[in-house]
């Protein structure tokens, strides 16, 4: 019952999609106001997902099981990675071993989930933006994990989140060190792929593909693809604040982290060009893998 | 009034069909985007992929190839779906009414909800008409009659 409870109330689904659709409301409201607009009201987001969800569905010819399948397989995953972090904020021993690597595995889904629909729906440019996004998925994977190791380097060893968060609240965050400051940048453009923000949107290209991968959904699959997105702008920098930035939680200051992180990604957003996917890949296997083996390198050595 | 016309009315998201307009009309499209008129104060947005959209933007006389093409939008994007017609040319074809090539005016090929004539129009205009466009979805629906 206390599970069911976590899982659909309040770590979980409800809470994380109110505050992943009003963080969605942030980004936009924020872009609106660089480019010196007013921007839409805060409840925005969730009257477009109300209104997605009176449309029609339509299933194009020809498409498998997995195009309907998969969005809701994104959403259960991403709604545990919620629920997994939220419970541990607030009860940190209550976490148990390992879970550092379930949330790891679980954050590749929505990924995997994007590229199976979207080669499943038959469209041209769909495919294209999946072989896309399969090839992002490879790139920002490997500079991310990496980054982490640093964090379980420096909390002695853990993999288990609770122990991570307690390390930090008795030893100080790892943002404080050096290599915790590298492996925290690391961390935020690799985050910045994985949300799919601007310099590494090609897989939703709006200008050459269309809406790419999700080019063929239309209805109740493209609000559940919204509302994945939209959890995962929420559990993304959770996840950061917890493994870098963890010294002080209380509400208030976990609220301030957040909305500077939120913020921070925002402003990366609109001020750079998209890239190509060829100078992505080389982005993150050549300078940023670099950096995250000095940050490596630093935290063996207790910097 | 039913609660997803409401949010119908509330996010329109426009798929920009231009069906070889002379690209005036395109561009006083695009000008509601710009810090001036800004319509993403009412939820409007320009998406890309047809099937996602609420409102079909159609602008330009209809030519042979055009006009199967914005058939096949029509039967793409996912039912609601409003079609707004914008500029003289895509409301009644002005001069080009006798032209050798232009067989039929947009509301021949799909149902029109909203004509915004003008050559080009204003984005005052074009605000003017997408506001018609919502009062008449949601007085069809209070009185029932969708």
């Amino acid at each position: 019952m206390k599970i069911l409870f976590n899982y659909l109330i309040f770590p979980g689904f409800l809470f994380s999609a109110c505050v992943g659709l009003i963080s969605g409301w942030i980004d936009r409201k924020v872009t609106a106001r660089i480019q010196w607009r007013v921007g839409p009201p805060w409840y925005q987001n969730f009257l477009d997902l109300v209104k997605l969800l009176g449309k029609e569905t339509i299933v194009p010819s020809g498409a498998k099981i997995t195009f309907l399948l998969s969005p809701v397989l994104g959403l259960l995953s991403t709604i545990l990675v919620a629920t997994i972090l939220g419970v541990t904020v607030r009860l940190p021993l209550e976490s148990f071993a390992g879970d550092l690597i379930v949330v790891l595995y679980l954050l590749i889904i929505p990924a995997i989930v994007i590229i199976i629909g979207a080669s499943s729906s038959g469209n041209p440019l769909a495919s294209i933006g999946a072989s896309r996004e399969m090839k992002l998925v490879l790139g920002y994977e490997l500079p991310f994990i990496l980054s982490i190791i640093v964090v379980i380097i420096k909390s002695a060893g853990s993999i288990q989140i609770g122990s991570i968060l307690n390390h930090q609240i008795n030893f100080g965050s790892n943002l404080a060190s050096f290599s915790g400051m590298l492996a925290f940048l690391i961390a935020i453009i690799c985050m910045q792929a994985k949300l799919g923000f601007v310099p590494f949107d090609m897989s939703e290209a709006e200008q050459e593909i269309m809406a790419g991968t999700l080019i063929e959904y239309s209805g109740l699959p493209l609000a559940i693809f919204k509302l994945t997105k939209a959890i995962l702008l929420y559990t993304m920098p959770l996840l950061l604040i917890i493994l870098f930035w963890a010294k002080n939680l209380t509400i208030l200051a976990l609220v301030g982290k957040f909305i500077a992180i939120l913020v921070s990604i925002i402003l990366i957003k609109n001020t750079n060009p998209r890239l190509r996917i060829d100078q992505a890949i080389r982005f993150f296997w050549g300078p940023v893998t670099l950096l995250a083996i000095i940050a490596i390198v630093l935290a063996l050595f207790g910097l | 009034m039913d609660l997803k016309l409401k949010a119908l009315t509330k996010s329109l998201w426009v798929f920009h069909a231009a069906c070889s307009p002379c690209n005036n009309c395109d561009i006083e499209v695009l000008d509601l985007l710009t810090p001036r008129h800004d319509v993403e104060r009412f939820g409007i947005v320009l998406i890309g992929s047809a099937r996602h959209a609420d409102a079909l933007l159609v602008t330009g006389v209809p030519n042979y190839k055009t006009k199967e093409r914005l058939k096949k939008l029509y039967s793409q994007a996912a039912q609601p779906c409003l079609v707004v017609a914008v500029g003289s040319c895509a409301c009644g074809r002005i001069m080009f009414r006798d032209s050798y090539n232009s067989p039929c005016s947009v509301d021949e090929v799909v149902p029109v909800s909203v004509y915004i004539p003008g050559c080009p129009p204003k984005p005052e205009a074009i605000i003017a008409g997408i506001v018609k466009l919502i009062e008449k979805v949601s007085e069809a629906t209070t009185y029932g009659t969708k």
